[in-house]
């Protein structure tokens, strides 16, 4: 692709940027949100049209209208959601739409077809399961490998994949990137959007730089590191990227003795944080964070046995939560943190919506005034509070979700993931905002999958597997090798 | 506000037509008819949109129109009860009705499609029933004329449903679009699971629509017994609920739900008796009457489709 450009109504998204990618290489895609990554992918897709510029495949200019063009000219594309049908098996998923048929009577599946090829390319990609499993029956990495598998029977030769490791664990975040390089070595061209910037220096061949819309350059194989790709992408130094760490803490602050969740009722979990401390939370997915996050957020059955500040809470709802200072950004943002169809000012506002209410009756005024503010105070970076939540990125999304609890007072706040997909300058704010509330008094539960992040910004560690709490690590204590072996049920050395 | 400016324009464009074609359109009679069926039909359609911004629906309202009309002639007629403990009653047994669904929604977890189409079923058989298939009437009997005038009467020329229409309309026009309780409805119909995690009691919410339907459907209820001053169990309100589901999806309710405005659903039902009343006064065969609706919604919210699509090719 050279010098693409594509204007949108008051955002100039793409300013003449080049990418060219040759076969069996391995380029990585970075910027911040918002620096035109999923503009330039949705051009190769099809979704959009470049305003200047061209493409061109094996030397031919080519013009792609849809995505139909653009699997016909080999370009697949593995998305960050996964696009695949939990009510089908493997077969079904990978011939989707392009089912194989019988002769003779017409309409008629070729099952028996579709089902040798389905696990001849199972097995390309390593993944041994018969092909006729329903897809629900897989877990995440599983159902993403379906997707390429899919992917590849198309013959794609260009695969973009964005994102692909934010939902996965880190054993199954190394099969894929094995994967890449096993996919490189057939001579597929693999474009790799991540925000995980330690894959990249792992697998790619070169880095791709963009920033504000236009390439800032390009870093060969030998050159790419963490800080560099970091500085080319923000165009600063972030030098206090993890800002270390809680001092005076006053332990015993929010403790949480004897919890049980619905999907681990035979295992209790009691810990507890201090006040101004900001508690990490390790584990593979499926170790049982996420249920426990919601157990003491009043979302998960029976109530929770909780002390805030040494008194006993009642929490049945989230309703209870809010009420005694407890918060939840939770894992889904989309899901289950925001209202996308709704504006900024109505998701900031909704948990303490009567604070801005007489007689039940809305000011708007009011509301909007602390609304601007908090957006004003975390840099939530739109025209006005008024705009869509679902036209934001990432970043903003998630300063949203926090605006809405920052207008309210903090005691407990419990992050689930929360920089997943979320670019690097502002998960550095985000860190940044935590370590202020925790020094504001506020005890944090940080609930994350992300190891860098994990050993960045916690003052201590608590490792879970398959929902039993394994370890409780010091500061001292936390190392990656240390966390893995408690994560995995090994115990520490 | 674009959505309603759209079936704003429409319904302006086809009383033009309409007026042109037959003068007998803007007679004082026809208009009063019109506004007193409009009256009556906005007020159970405004507690549709309700329950609609939810992300529900109720398909019950029709049979609650035909058990309520049953009851409320017998106890007036037969039974001889004072005139206000009979409205309060009825008006208890639509919101509890309303309420009931809630519950199997919100705590059974049932859908709401299937929550009400039984209630259509049953309170149907159950006017039949109670009535033994025989129409009930209100005849000529006295000690009811404020009821009677509610539904018949004007007042400075004004029927007095639409006046009625008006002041619900004024009042859930607050509640919807600037009370708190409003910006739960809306947060519960985009997005239940996350209004849940903002503290929001989804449940109550849900159920609350249901029940404020179920007051909103009594009150027209009473209204439409009165208009037709006879009730026939088994045809008394058929289909009621279509036009009331309708009015507030060309008003611009989503059946996604989490959109719709009360502005939107008044034109919608305004729409809807125009549409009625050109059949009868263009000399089109009273059969097509429903046809005739049924394409004028269709490519009113088609058009809006298309526009609506146009719009967001074009900010994107």
């Amino acid at each position: 692709m050279s010098g693409i450009e594509k204007r949108f109504p008051g955002v100039h998204a793409l300013k003449g940027v080049d990418l060219e990618i040759g076969a069996g290489e391995v380029v990585a895609l970075v910027g911040e949100n918002g620096a035109g990554k999923s503009t330039l992918m949705k051009i190769i897709g099809g979704v959009y049209q470049p305003d200047a510029g061209s493409l061109r495949v094996d030397g031919h200019p080519v013009v792609i209208r849809s995505a139909a063009e653009a699997i016909r000219l080999g370009i697949g594309f593995i998305h960050q959601e996964l696009n695949v049908l939990d009510n089908l098996d493997i077969a079904g998923n990978v011939f989707l739409g392009r089912e194989l048929r019988r002769g003779g009577f017409p309409g008629l599946l070729d099952r028996k077809r579709m089902m040798a090829e389905t696990e001849a390319s199972l097995q390309r990609l390593g993944l041994g399961l018969p092909a006729d499993t329903p897809l629900d029956r897989l877990s995440i990495a599983q159902r993403q490998m379906v997707e390429i598998a899919r992917v590849l029977s198309l013959n794609a030769r260009i695969l973009i994949m964005d994102e692909p490791t934010s939902s996965l664990t880190q054993t199954e975040t190394a099969r894929l990137l094995a994967l890449v390089k096993e996919l490189r070595a057939q001579g597929v061209g693999i474009i790799y959007i991540s925000h995980r910037l330690g894959e990249i220096e792992e697998v790619a061949d070169r880095a791709a730089v963009l920033r504000d819309g236009a390439n800032v350059g390009t870093l060969a194989r030998g050159e790419i590191t963490h800080d560099r790709l970091v500085t080319m992408m923000v165009g600063r130094d972030l030098n206090h990227f993890y800002s270390h760490h809680g001092e005076g803490r006053r332990p015993r602050y929010f403790e949480v003795s004897g919890l049980r969740t619905r999907r681990y009722p035979h295992h209790e979990v009691s810990f507890e944080i201090g006040a101004g401390e900001i508690l990490g939370m390790a584990g593979l997915v499926g170790a049982g964070r996420t249920e426990l996050a919601q157990a003491i957020f009043g979302l998960d059955g029976g109530p929770p046995d909780l002390r805030l500040d040494g008194r006993p809470l009642r929490v049945g709802s989230p309703r209870d939560a809010i009420r005694h200072g407890i918060y939840l950004i939770p894992e889904d943002r989309r899901r289950s943190g925001l209202i996308t169809e709704s504006n900024i000012r109505e998701n900031v506002s909704l948990p303490a919506l009567s604070c801005y209410a007489k007689a039940g009756i809305v000011s708007r005024e009011r509301e909007r005034g602390a609304v601007a503010g908090i957006c004003g105070r975390l840099n939530v970076r739109a025209p006005s509070v008024e705009m869509r939540v679902a036209n934001l990125s990432g970043g903003n999304q998630q300063k949203v979700v926090l605006a809405k609890w920052l207008l309210l007072e903090p005691k407990v706040l419990i992050f689930d993931e929360p920089t997943r997909g979320i670019d690097v300058g502002a998960k550095a704010e985000i860190y940044e905002l935590m370590r202020n509330l925790a020094e504001a008094g506020a005890a944090i539960l940080m609930i994350s999958s992300d190891m860098e992040e994990i050993l960045g910004v916690s003052d201590r560690v608590a490792v879970m597997h398959e929902g039993a709490l394994t370890g409780m690590l010091e500061r001292g204590e936390c190392s990656e090798d240390n966390i893995m072996r408690l994560a995995v049920g090994k115990g520490r050395k | 506000m674009k959505k309603e400016l759209g079936i704003l324009i429409l319904l302006v464009a086809l009383c033009a037509v309409v007026s042109v074609l037959n003068p007998r359109f803007l007679s004082g009679a026809n208009l009063q008819n019109m506004a007193r069926l409009i009256g009556a039909y906005g007020v159970f359609s405004i507690g549709l949109g309700l329950v609609i911004i939810t992300s529900g629906i109720d398909l019950s309202v029709g049979s609650v129109f035909a058990l309520l009309g049953v009851l409320l002639s017998m106890m007036l007629t037969q039974w001889g009860w004072p005139a206000a403990a009979a409205v309060i009653a009825v008006l208890a047994l639509t919101m509890a009705l309303g309420g009931l669904h809630g519950l199997l929604i919100t705590r059974v977890r049932l859908q709401p499609f299937i929550v009400t189409l039984c209630g259509l079923l049953f309170y149907r058989g159950l006017a039949r029933f109670i009535a033994g298939d025989e129409t009930k009437g209100f005849g000529n009997s006295a000690g009811f004329e404020g009821l009677r005038d509610l539904a018949n009467g004007s007042l400075f020329g004004i029927p007095a449903p639409f006046i009625l229409l008006v002041i619900i309309s004024l009042v859930m026009w607050v509640v919807l679009h600037r009370s708190v309780y409003g910006r739960y409805l809306f947060a519960v119909g985009r997005n239940e699971e996350a209004a849940r995690y903002c503290g929001v009691n989804t449940r109550l919410v849900v159920t609350s629509a249901y029940v404020l339907s179920g007051l909103l459907a009594g009150i027209a209820g009473i209204i439409f017994a009165f208009y037709t001053n006879s009730v026939s169990p088994s045809s008394h309100g058929n289909f009621f609920e279509l036009y009331g589901i309708a009015a507030a999806v060309l008003g611009g309710c989503s059946l996604r739900g989490g959109e719709g405005s009360i502005i939107g659903i008044l034109l919608g039902t305004a729409l809807l008796q125009v549409l009625q009343n050109l059949v009868n006064l263009l000399g089109i065969p009273s059969s097509l009457n429903f046809a005739v609706m049924g394409a004028v919604i269709l490519a009113g919210v088609a058009a809006d489709q298309v526009i609506k699509q146009r719009a967001a090719k074009t900010v994107k």
